[in-house]
């Protein structure tokens, strides 16, 4: 006898509450507290804020504390949050000339004013599993330097002076938002940034690699990655002058492409440019490559119908939170479509049926 | 909750969506563009219809919530308590107490009246999306009426397979201009689209809002030789005897067994506390 799926809440409250003993896993272990994630897994809370949109150590680890580690789901968590924060004003573009560096590269150059900064990398390391850390000792203290004085001038602040780099106009107008307005396309350059700074790390990385691969290639060079700290200013209109109000540790990546010209464009290198929260330079990397690779049209280079080149392909796939909610629903109950599916599959093999018994008596 | 407004949503974005549903009322079927907000639910899970209900409700609002029409279903059941929670509404699994409903895959079997809101959650909100996967291409399709397409897909569906093998999510014209996708509801529900209740569709990731106002004329694609039928399982309804509603197939045994029940629960609920009677009702089965 049927019996009516009655106790779909109870069914969830009870969801939760397992999933909720679950996070916690073994009572033996101790629990992870927030400040641990956010000073030994640093690189995780940075991905979350940069793909969150929203710049808050201490809010993400909570968020990949709260969803065990799925890091879509802290992202998610962190996004839902921020859309309910109001919004005082907008900041002064921040002036990433004057970052504080921790790490700054330049490949296309063998030494650079300012000099080639390592830094925290991983670049250099051996990928042997360190069973040390397994023994919870303190490792020994890096040696300290005095910082450099001085500002770290731009790498293709350079190339510019000969007017070798495209150059990039300036602009003062105000950039649309992408989480006030619709999408539309043609989106712009600034709203394609945007979309590229909160995409999903492995789908931009992905996209990035294609045109490495041959997929409308750019021939980028790593003009140069940065990463450090930089102030946040905001006017205050009461004051007449712009206040400090906090700083935000950035990557930031401009690529070197090489261009032969174009209908439109003598040859020159061309620019390519990755922003990012956070230590975060694969992304910065990878949304660089993409920036240039959409392009094309400016440039008044050839679509070559790849992938990377597509704005509204690429856009409108960027966002791991978009992405994975409409994947994932088809969990829900579609059994209403599939019943009227079942029968337009039993029809139809009737209808077929028929025909064929009809031809085979003629 | 105290920390979030009325229905969550902050009262600028309501704002905001109601210019869009107005929008979409004065034009029957047209998707309008909004500024979709992102929901503590995830895309693909009704954050469409939950924002186009949060900017309908008001404080004497009796909601409704039912996906695959019924109100248990797990999803449902969520909504339900995000706006039990964040509104305080009173909720209700009664079609006609209902001020505001929100469905997904379903339209009431009962008739509804001049004094409600339908509100569908929608997935792909274009109609023409899976002819052409370019919003740039299907926009300037609807504006330039261009549905050629579409009738090309509809009769090379007849050529091939003797009838047009969309059982769901059947396009419909809106008073005889926009092709509008009425969401995944099968295309049993598709002839009451025309209704006395104001019809609102959210689809929060693909950030559009359509609309049909009462009393609007929606018609099922078809051709002249191949009219729309509005199928339903061939058989009555194993709880309360209907034969005139949609009904779920369930499997009962290992051997395939089947018995067949309403999908509206509250439509199947009622019937039967007023005396009607299906073939394995506990006291018809003995």
């Amino acid at each position: 006898m049927y019996v009516a799926v009655k106790g779909g809440e109870r069914a969830i409250d009870n969801a939760h509450a397992w999933l909720a003993e679950e996070r916690r896993g073994d009572r033996g272990v101790a629990e992870l507290s927030v400040p641990q994630i956010r000073e030994q897994l640093a690189l995780a809370v940075n991905r979350v804020m940069a793909e969150g949109s929203l710049y808050d150590p201490d809010l993400a680890a909570l968020a990949i504390k709260q969803a065990r580690g799925d890091m879509i789901e802290a992202i998610f968590l962190i996004r839902a949050y921020r859309t309910t924060l109001p919004r005082f004003g907008t900041s002064r573009p921040v002036n990433t000339g004057a970052m504080v560096c921790d790490r700054r590269i330049s490949a296309t150059f063998k030494d650079v004013p300012g000099g080639q900064v390592l830094g925290p990398t991983f670049d250099y390391t051996h990928r042997l599993i360190d069973f040390a850390l397994a023994a919870e000792g303190e490792p020994p203290r890096a040696a300290e330097a005095q910082a450099q004085a001085g500002e770290m001038p731009r790498v293709t602040d350079y190339l510019n002076l000969d007017g070798l780099i495209q150059p990039e106009p300036e602009d003062d107008e105000t950039p649309p938002d992408m989480t006030r307005a619709p999408m539309e396309y043609p989106a712009g350059r600034a709203l394609r940034l945007q979309a590229l700074t909160r995409g999903d790390e492995g789908f931009v990385l992905g996209m990035a690699y294609s045109t490495q691969r041959g997929y409308a290639k750019n021939h980028p060079f790593v003009g140069e990655l940065r990463i450090g700290t930089v102030a946040v200013e905001v006017d205050i209109p009461e004051l007449g002058f712009a206040v400090e109000i906090g700083e935000v540790v950035l990557t930031e990546c401009e690529t070197v492409n090489q261009f032969t010209g174009s209908k439109t464009e003598p040859a020159q290198f061309t620019r390519g440019y990755g922003l990012v929260f956070g230590q975060s330079e694969r992304k910065a990397i990878s949304m660089a490559l993409v920036d240039r690779a959409l392009r094309w049209q400016e440039l008044g280079e050839d679509n070559l119908g790849a992938p990377a080149q597509d704005e509204e392909f690429v856009l409108s796939h960027a966002d791991n939170i978009q992405a994975t909610g409409f994947l994932e629903h088809i969990k829900l109950p579609h059994y209403v479509d599939f019943q009227s599916e079942l029968e337009l599959v039993r029809r139809l093999r009737a209808e077929a049926r028929a025909s064929q018994e009809r031809e085979a008596a003629e | 909750m105290s920390a979030y407004n009325f229905a969550y949503l902050d009262e600028q974005t309501k704002r905001m969506i109601r210019r869009a549903l107005l929008k979409g009322i004065a034009i029957p079927g047209y998707q309008v563009p909004f500024a979709s907000r992102e929901m503590p639910m995830p895309y693909g899970w009704g954050t469409g219809g939950v924002q186009v209900t949060a900017a309908c409700l008001t404080p004497e609002d009796r909601l409704k919530v039912i996906d695959q029409g019924a109100d248990d279903t797990t999803n449902a059941v969520s909504i339900r308590k995000f706006f039990e929670t964040t509104a305080g509404v009173e909720t209700t699994e009664r079609t006609r107490a209902a001020t505001v409903i929100q469905t997904r895959h379903r339209i009431p079997e009962e008739p509804l009246g001049e004094d409600q809101i339908l509100v569908y959650q929608v997935p792909i909100p274009e109609p023409l999306r899976f002819l052409e996967p370019r919003e740039t291409e299907t926009r300037r399709m609807h504006a330039l009426e261009e549905y050629g397409l579409m009738h090309v897909k509809l009769y090379e569906d007849i050529a091939r397979h003797g009838a047009i093998a969309t059982s769901y999510a059947y396009p419909v014209k809106v008073e005889g201009r926009y092709v509008m996708d009425p969401s995944p509801i099968p295309k049993f529900d598709n002839p009451k689209l025309e209704s006395a209740a104001i019809q609102l569709f959210g689809a929060g990731r693909e950030q559009r809002i359509y609309a049909i106002p009462p009393h609007t004329r929606v018609v099922s694609l078809d051709f002249e030789d191949h009219p729309f039928v509005a199928s339903k399982a061939d058989h009555a309804c194993d709880l309360c005897g209907a034969d005139h509603s949609y009904l779920d197939e369930v499997i009962v045994d290992d051997a395939g067994g089947r018995m067949f029940v309403c999908s509206d629960t509250d439509f199947c609920a009622t019937r039967q506390a007023e005396g009607h009677r299906g073939r394995l009702s506990p006291e018809a089965a003995e």
